[in-house]
């Protein structure tokens, strides 16, 4: 299926850029995003899948790992694991504790 | 340019919050998911693949092997496991340069060469490798001879290349290890010499 996703040939992206002595994470949150990839009950190819179903902006805006997370919660939200007012009210609760 | 983007707050809350439900739901052990993070973080990276490119340079019959069925040959060393299911290496020769991308997305041989780049999973890269890749190497400062011809191999879901360089000129002395030493993450991606 064409999607945002599909980027080949296409023009318009700009520069390649690239970063002296790149670490693996940038950030902590990275890393749990993507460690989260493998216990979330999801196959590789679901997780593929519900990236390249992210709308065109979120896709093109949010950084890789961003979209994994995007991307969790939307599969477990499907799947009835959790669901979005869940997932809303805990980082309410959080932001609140940061305050 | 938001791939660059230092701070993302929210996301980084909507990470702790996911996680914190998945733990209490009894569904995931944090343990589980920091020896995921130290394996990929620190343990799995480029040395493993360039282990593969020096001894295909000093063992002919690796060599052959390693063309033949790579994910076979790379097993040999002790490198398998996630996106390295099926691997292809592809041989630089002084007529062939060979360079890889996901366009879709980010696929890569995790066992090789650990994670990816940014770079590799950006959208400039994804989209303008395929389409000039003689401009993409030049701003990587490879410069491909017009006489060389360029393949781009697009991974998939299923299939992850290695690209084995040539072996610099003047190492015929060099063992095994000490060749391993020169080759980089970028030359096994095909955007550096080697």
């Amino acid at each position: 299926m064409d999607g945002i996703h599909d980027l080949g040939g296409m023009h318009g992206f700009g520069r390649i850029e690239r970063e002296a002595n790149e670490p693996v994470f940038h950030q902590p949150w990275e890393a749990r995003a993507f460690a989260h990839e493998f216990v979330i009950g999801a196959n590789i190819d679901e997780g593929r899948h519900a990236i390249e179903r992210l709308d065109p902006v979120t896709y093109l805006s949010a950084s890789y790992y961003a979209r994994w997370q995007l991307a969790h919660e939307r599969l477990l939200i499907e799947k009835g694991v959790v669901d979005a007012a869940e997932i809303e009210a805990r980082i309410a609760r959080l932001k609140a504790e940061e305050a | 340019m938001n791939e660059y983007r230092s701070h993302e707050p929210e996301i980084a809350l909507r990470v702790k919050a996911l996680e914190q439900l998945l733990v209490e739901k009894g569904l995931v052990e944090p343990a589980a998911l920091d020896r995921l993070v130290d394996l990929y973080g620190t343990r799995i990276g480029p040395r493993n693949g360039a282990r593969v490119v020096a001894r295909a340079w000093t063992d002919a019959e690796f060599r052959t092997r390693l063309l033949a069925d790579a994910t076979a040959a790379v097993a040999e060393l002790g490198y398998s496991g996630l996106q390295g299911e099926h691997v292809v290496a592809v041989e630089n020769t002084a007529r062939i340069h060979n360079v890889v991308v996901c366009t879709l997305c980010s696929c890569y041989p995790w066992p090789l060469l650990g994670l990816p780049p940014r770079w590799y999973k950006s959208p400039p890269y994804r989209s303008r490798v395929v389409r000039e890749p003689r401009a993409v190497l030049a701003e990587f400062g490879l410069v491909v001879a017009p006489e060389v011809e360029i393949r781009v191999w697009d991974s998939s879901a299923e299939i992850r290349y290695l690209v084995v360089p040539m072996r610099p000129a003047g190492t015929e002395g060099l063992e095994a290890e000490a060749l391993a030493a020169l080759v980089t993450r970028d030359g096994m991606i095909g955007t550096a010499a080697v």
